[in-house]
Formats: structure tokens, sequence, C-alpha cells
């Protein structure tokens, strides 16, 4: 059995780095809207088909089709938030929510009206190209993903921390009013965020595709991980996501090998309450 | 019942007369929809308390629908006994995944999001449970024998069906009007309008909304009891799965949260939009959601509390009272 930790280990980090892709973008939106974007599973199912419709009919590369489908999310989350969640909330944060939820359920919907509930995988030929990691065979789609959503996390923090947009998002996210006195325009800081968080999403289409399925109701089990892993890394925090992140693979790795296939993700729901309850302020959150 | 206003009455009216035209209606397919509706109306219901009166907007009430469901089916399939007592089973199991679910997440002061997250996480781990445990029938579900009898409440006829339906509809509402203007039910609205002024006032906060979150179980625990009985099937995808939860929310939502026929309009008429959808694209498996999901949007911009606030602002009797919905 201990031999088998240490590859479940492995194979755990390279699913939670996904995780925390996933959930630097609902972090992301969390911190400075202060909603929770039960979308966010829906725009990454919507973002796993681009890229497989865009890989059988035009036969391009999913990794050569980040810059295509990146910016495409980019405007689409931008005026997701401009054109519906802004107008339609009245501002309160519970109609926030649930108009989120109402977009996840027209997206999945129409999805499973158009492209029907079959499973579909992209059979790329170098996805399952085996990469030797100390002794662990790992698919070489899981390593590249890895990579690239550890990439990611230094770099969206960078320009949070060094770019004006970043300061911008981030006076919002602090002060709403104090930083509409000072001239930012809260509503377009807003759907920027909100663009950044579909763009995270985009790209963790890219990268999940040469090695996992799609169908319409794929959003839904990352959406509750994403949660858990925003809730866990502290609503906000882009470190606490990343961490949160590989912490989750692992868990559910784990669970996985102890309790068998279909109880994986009990580990990880049973922490997502226990952390909601013990401490909601998460592993790097500030103190609520 | 003093606030009323025509447009009101006329709602709740409407409502009736078509409650009643069922039974005249030549086609039993109208039955079978109502009874239904119906079952969703029951757990709307429950949502009512908890969201609509007390503030706490719960995404996981299929927790306590499942709760309910699955209690009533294992007591009749694996101890072999009589459907009234998994009818009383059903109903208790169901208050006491609420109070537990309520005890611990407002012991630790969850709010707002925090609540909506933990009760759809419960949701979540109580469905992954029954699809994978043999106690619960696994992946399979279970199955009770159909036997029509008044013991086993299985009837062969619809009309009963729909008439005992159409009573324990009533007696929900009924105690839903009595928690409404009852000591308790001021309570639970103080909670919901300033928590930490109700606190302030004396009132025993983590108490109201344990208890109003035990109410909310046992009305969705007798939701899913009602759905077993109707379909005697259940495994963990219709019971605990996603769709419940969104019904129960959506249809008080529109209806008018915190009222006591808002749940009941505001499923009944997202129902027969659905239905009516389904008539016009009959291969469209979904659609009734995607509809569903605007009319939510539009209710969430335009009518913030629901048909039967509306239905108030339509010749109110009394002017100054307008915000005091029925």
């Amino acid at each position: 059995m201990s031999s088998l930790i240490f590859p479940a280990v492995l194979s755990g980090l390279m699913m939670g780095a996904v995780y925390a892709l996933v959930a630097l973008g609902l972090t992301l939106i969390y911190g400075v809207l202060h909603i929770i974007n039960f979308a966010h599973g829906s725009l990454l199912m919507l973002a796993l088909y681009a890229v497989y419709f865009l890989w059988s009919y035009f036969g391009v590369d999913p990794y050569l089709a980040i810059p295509i489908v990146l910016p495409v999310f980019f405007v689409l989350g931008y005026c997701l938030q401009r054109g519906l969640i802004t107008p339609m909330s009245n501002g309160s944060e519970q109609n926030i929510l649930l108009i989120t939820l109402a977009v996840s359920m027209i997206i999945e919907n129409l999805a499973l009206y158009f492209w029907t509930s079959n499973t579909r995988t992209a059979d790329i030929a170098y996805a399952y190209d085996t990469v030797e990691i100390l002794g662990a065979f790992l698919p070489l789609g899981r390593v590249i993903a890895f990579c690239a959503a550890i990439a990611v996390a230094p770099l969206l923090w960078c320009f949070m921390a060094y770019t004006r947009t970043g300061s911008a998002i981030r006076a919002v996210a602090i002060e709403k009013r104090g930083a509409e006195l000072v001239g930012i325009d809260v509503n377009h800081t807003y759907a920027i965020c909100f663009g950044m968080g579909t763009a995270c999403v985009a790209l963790a289409a890219c990268l999940l595709l040469p090695t996992f399925y799609i169908t319409p109701q794929v959003g839904y089990t990352f959406v509750l991980v994403a949660f858990t892993t925003v809730v866990l890394g502290g609503m906000g925090s882009l470190p606490g996501a990343l961490i949160a992140g590989l912490l989750l693979g692992v868990i559910e790795s784990l669970c996985g090998l102890f309790l068998g296939e279909s109880l994986g993700q009990i580990g990880i729901f049973l922490a997502f309450i226990l952390i909601l309850l013990f401490k909601p302020s998460g592993l790097m959150g500030r103190a609520r | 019942m003093k606030s009323q206003s025509i447009g009101q009455l006329a709602l709740a009216a409407a409502a009736l007369c078509y409650l009643f035209g069922v039974y005249f209606a030549s086609s039993p397919v109208w039955m079978g929809f109502t009874i239904n509706a119906l079952v969703i109306a029951v757990i709307a219901m429950s949502w009512n308390i908890t969201g609509g009166f007390g503030g706490l907007s719960s995404f996981g009430h299929a927790a306590l629908y499942g709760t309910g469901a699955y209690a009533s089916a294992i007591l009749q399939v694996k101890y072999g006994m009589n459907a009234w007592v998994g009818f009383g089973a059903g109903i208790l199991a169901g208050a006491a995944m609420g109070a537990f679910i309520g005890a611990l997440s407002f012991r630790y002061g969850l709010r707002g999001s925090y609540f909506a997250l933990v009760t759809l996480a419960f949701a979540e781990v109580l469905r992954i449970c029954a699809s994978s445990f043999e106690f619960t029938g696994g992946g399979s579900g279970l199955q009770l024998t159909l036997a029509p009898g008044l013991a086993n409440l299985q009837f062969a006829d619809r009309t009963v069906v729909y008439t005992a339906l159409l009573f324990v509809v009533a007696v929900v509402m009924g105690l839903t009007a009595l928690i409404k203007y009852s000591r308790f039910g001021a309570y639970l609205i103080a909670v919901r309008e300033n928590e930490d002024a109700a606190r302030a006032l004396g009132i025993d906060t983590y108490r109201i909304k344990v208890q109003a979150m035990a109410i909310s179980g046992a009305f969705g625990g007798l939701a899913g009891v009602l759905y077993l009985q109707l379909w005697l099937f259940i495994d963990s995808n219709v019971v605990y799965g996603s769709a419940v939860s969104i019904e129960a929310l959506i249809g008080p939502i529109i209806g008018g949260a915190g009222t006591v026929w808002g749940p009941l309009l505001g499923t009944l008429g997202l129902h027969l939009l659905g239905e009516g959808a389904k008539h016009l694209l009959p291969n469209a498996p979904g659609l009734n959601f995607v509809l569903y999901a605007i009319v939510l949007i539009c209710a969430l911009r335009f009518l913030p509390q629901g048909l039967v606030g509306l239905a108030g602002k339509i010749g109110a009797f009394t002017r100054k009272k307008e915000d005091d919905n029925a």
C-alpha cells in the first residue's frame, strides 16, 4: 500500500493544480465583488466545449487554443457582469448569488439541449504519454497542466500587485465608495475582474481537455471543489487558493485510494463542511 | 389577514379555481402534472420557512427532502414497516436533519453566502453517501412494492391521491400561516430583518434559527415522503440532486418569499410555464429549467416581493401597509 501512496499524492497534486486554477478565478471574483459565482462551473463546461469543438472541427491543438479561447472568455465574462449581473441584481448580495445560479441553469440546460448528455473525450495522441517523476508515472497532459497552473498564480499575483488595473481592483475590493471617489470606474473594474475570473476558467479548460472528459454536467463537480478551495484558501486570497487547490487534490486522491473511487470526493466535501464550520476565514484569509 | 388587497385575493382565487378545476379536467395528464407540482410546492414551502421568513437562503434543501424519502423507504423496504410509520419517520428524520444542519451552521455563526455553501455541501455529502452505501440501496436506489391500500398509502385512483395531496398542502399552508402570525414567526422575521438588533432585544436568535430549520426540515421530509409514496422509487440523484434544491428556492422567490401563498403560486406558475414549453418543443429536455432561470432573473429585477407582492399593489385596501404582504 505504501508504494501506492507516493504516486497517489503526485497525481493528486496534478489534479489539484487544475482545481487551483479554477479556484483562482473564483477567488478573484469573490475577493472583489464579494459574490459567490455559481456560474463558474458552467463557464468551465462552456470553455471545455469551445476547446473541444476547436479541436474536432478545426484541428486546433488544445494548447494552441489558449490565445483564442482566453480573450473570448474574458470578453464573455466582462459582458456577463456588466450586461446582466449588475443591472439585474438591484445591488443585493443574495440576488447576485441567485442570478449566477440562474445563468448556470441556462448555460447547462442549453448545453444539454444542443450537445446532448453524451460524454465526449478528445483523443489527443500525446496526452497520455507518460512522464516518470521520482519513480511515479504520470500522464504528460496532467504534468503540463500542473506546470501551467503553478505558473499562472504568481503571474496573477504580480498583476494585482504591480499594475494600475491591479491596484484599481484592490482599491475597489477594500473600499468601494472610496475607490469611486478617487475616480475609479467601479462597474468597469467589477467587470474586468469577472472577465479575468472567466479567463482563468478558459485556461483551465485548455489544460484539462487533453486528459479529461466533457459532459454538460462536468462543471458541477468542479464548481463544488472550487468553492471548497476558495473557502479553504481564504476567500479572496490568491496564494491561499493555490495551496488549497493542491491540498484538496491530494485529499481527493488519497480518499480515492483508501475509500474507493466513488467516495474520493467525499473527503473534499467533508473538508469543506469542517472548514466552513471551524475556520471560515480559511488558511490565508483575513479574519471576518 | 387585515392588509390583503383585491389583487392578492384574485390571485389566491385563481389558484383555488385551478386546483379544483383539475377534478373536472377530462385528461388524466393534468392531474398527474398537478400532483407533481404540488409535491414540489411542499418542498418550496419548506424552503420558505427558513429562506422566506428567516432570510436564511439554503441552497441544499435536497438534504431534507432526500433524508425524509430515504428514512421512510429504508424503514419500509429493509424493516418491513408500515407506510404510516414511514410517513411519520420521514418527517421526523427531515426535522432532525434540519436541526442538525442548522445547529452546526449557526453554532459557528455562518450567514449569507457561507450558509448557502454549507447547505449545498451537506446535500452533496448525503448524495454521495446514499449512492455509495449498501444500506441505502447504493447506485440502484430503493424500490417500494406496489400494493394499493390505505395501510400502504397507495391508491389506485388518482383522484384519491390528488385529494389527499391537496389536504396535505392545505395543512402545510395552514401551519405556515400559524407560524407567520405567531410570536415565533415575528422573532424569525426580526432575525431576517436585522439579526444583531433582534439579539439586542433579547431574542435567542440561535434557538429561533435552529427551530426554523427543524420546522423546515419536517416540511422538507414530508415532501420527500410524498415523492416516495407517489413514485415508489428513489435514488440518490433524484432525491438528493441539486435540481430539488433549485426547485425548492425558485418557486418561493418568484411567488413571494415570506408569504403564505407565494411558494404554491410560484411553483404552480412555473410548472404551468414549463409544461406549456414542453408541448411547444417536445424534444427539449431541460428547457423548463432554462425558462425557470429566465423568469427567476426577471423576478429578481422587477418583482422583489414576487407575484404576491405584485398582486398586493393591485387594489390595496390600505395604502399605508403596502409592504406587509399576505
